[in-house]
């Protein structure tokens, strides 16, 4: 798969309109009990950008994603998100940040006492948004990701595929402006994890949100590099001449330093040996 | 186990006694700014007050029967058996009905807000909550502090009516006594000063329960057995708590209002 990136170097999709960083990481470094999981890591993600993250397990990815919405706070370094320093506010500051950014758990991490459409209103209701209002747009969002016809289940009737989908439809809600994605095909099968990366992908093409993804399927990181979201047939399809989606980016993380920062060419062309390795 | 060196265990502590005080001082005032969550807080007081009744009117009747059945005896020996209604009373509102009552609660409760506050904790729900712009104290933590502090202080004035009226049972059908004198006994014995002290205990009591489940809930690591170390962690602490606050409670009342 990487060759055949190689070959189609030339086939490139036009760049996303630069409008600044959407997050930015500045010499963050984050250690739990002594043992440091994250080492002076930089990176940026601009407007329109889907930031693949990969690397092994353990390597502080979900540490990561963490960070970028405030739920942890880092030891040292700047972080900052729609231009604002995160790393600064006060957690009542942050509620309201977060109104603009949707995050999808590594296991879903739904209301287990709520019903599917409370779950996907959680913020509706918490912003106030009116009941009618409320249950026409969950409706949308659960027809985005094909579950309308779950609406009144409760998360214990779902299978995890379909409570990652439900996941997704929370976090895509609201409309935000940074959507990020934990491991959003763990632990599924090869057959579900493709349904959940074509929603990923539709949400890149359609949307055009920014978005933060980890995976450890290199097999969904190349996929979504190499296929776009086709809204007519509602499927997806490879990009025409074999080319890449340039708003694709990768960032690979080992023993909590970044190996790689760099879009899907640089990434299949490096010589780093322990790159090559992982990619292989 | 690995071994911990005492400078860490008494920095562990100290900061577990930090963390308990924030979250406590945050969940008193969350109530006095908005987003109020009074649909939770009325949940709550269903779940606290509504649920605990048949526990506590049991505990409370049984409780005056015992006390009244044991206390007949001795004071037989001294020619006051008619003093049973006096004891029994004075017995049930300055010290039973508050502690037991509040030891229930502490089982029933303390160990319900840890266990699905941990298991929320476990399952990334609370983070969850955080993402979706929600303080999980104030949607969790406030609703469970007010909710108990409101039911517990009626449960208590429940247990203890419930308790004069079966050590009033069990005088009159068991030890033969007037309905009548044990009543006016009993409310002849009570003064200003023993309701106060036995309305003021379930205030503290409700405080502990609810701010120690809650807090063993929100630290709670390490799966299900995590879930399952915070929960009787929680009795255990806040029953501990809720017997040692009602000594100081005796002292301070006693100390002002001399009995």
């Amino acid at each position: 798969m990487a060759e055949d990136l190689l070959i189609r170097e030339n086939a490139q999709q036009p760049q996303p309109e630069d409008q600044g960083p959407v997050v930015t990481f500045n010499n963050i470094s984050i250690a739990f009990d002594l043992k440091p999981v994250l080492e002076n890591v930089s990176f940026s993600v601009s407007h329109g950008e889907t930031r693949i993250i990969l690397g092994p397990a353990g390597g502080g990815k979900s540490v990561l994603m963490k960070l970028t919405d405030g739920l942890l706070r880092p030891d040292s370094g700047v972080i900052t998100v729609f231009g604002n320093e995160i790393t600064a506010m006060s957690e009542t500051e942050l509620f309201k940040l977060r109104g603009r950014i949707g995050m999808v758990f590594q296991e879903s991490a739904l209301f287990d006492s709520l019903s599917v459409e409370d779950n996907v209103a959680y913020r509706l209701h918490e912003e106030g948004v009116p009941e009618k209002e409320a249950h026409e747009r969950v409706f949308e969002a659960l027809k985005f990701v094909g579950l309308e016809q779950a609406i009144a289940k409760f998360p214990s009737e779902l299978s995890g595929g379909m409570r990652r989908r439900v996941s997704i439809a929370r976090a895509i809600v609201s409309e935000p402006d940074l959507i990020l994605y934990d491991s959003p095909t763990g632990g599924l099968d090869p057959i579900t994890s493709t349904t959940i990366i074509e929603l990923v992908m539709k949400q890149r093409d359609v949307s055009h949100t920014t978005s933060l993804m980890i995976t450890h399927r290199l097999q969904d990181a190349f996929t979504m590099a190499m296929n776009r979201f086709n809204p007519e047939t509602e499927k997806m399809e490879p990009l025409p001449g074999g080319g890449v989606d340039e708003s694709t980016k990768f960032l690979v993380l080992n023993e909590g330093k970044v190996v790689f920062d760099g879009n899907t060419h640089e990434l299949v062309s490096s010589t780093d040996p322990w790159l090559r390795q992982y990619l292989s | 186990m690995p071994f911990v060196s005492p400078e860490d265990f008494a920095k562990q502590k100290v900061t577990a006694i930090q963390d308990y005080a924030i979250l406590s001082w945050q969940a008193i005032v969350n109530l006095f700014s908005r987003p109020r969550y009074w649909s939770d807080i009325f949940t709550q007081m269903d779940l606290i007050g509504v649920g605990s009744l048949p526990t506590i009117a049991l505990t409370g009747f049984f409780t005056g029967s015992v006390l009244a059945l044991q206390s007949a005896t001795s004071l037989k020996a001294f020619g006051a058996a008619s003093m049973t209604g006096n004891l029994v009373a004075l017995s049930m509102v300055k010290e039973l009905g508050p502690v037991l009552t509040g030891l229930m609660l502490a089982g029933r409760n303390a160990s319900g807000m840890a266990s699905e506050i941990g298991s929320m904790r476990v399952t990334e729900q609370i983070d969850a909550m955080r993402a979706l712009g929600t303080d999980p104290v104030r949607k969790l933590v406030t609703p469970r502090l007010y909710a108990t502090m409101f039911m517990l202080f009626f449960l208590t004035i429940m247990a203890d009516a419930v308790g004069i009226a079966g050590g009033a049972l069990i005088s009159v059908t068991m030890l033969g006594m007037n309905t009548s004198t044990y009543f006016h006994n009993s409310y002849r014995s009570l003064e200003y000063a023993d309701i106060v002290q036995g309305l003021t205990k379930p205030l503290f009591s409700a405080f502990i329960i609810a701010t120690v489940g809650c807090y063993f809930g929100m630290t709670t690591k390490g799966g299900t057995q995590g879930v399952g170390r915070s929960t009787t962690q929680a009795v255990v602490v806040s029953s501990v708590f809720i017997i040692i606050v009602d000594f100081i409670v005796s002292r301070a009342m006693i100390g002002i209002f001399g009995r």
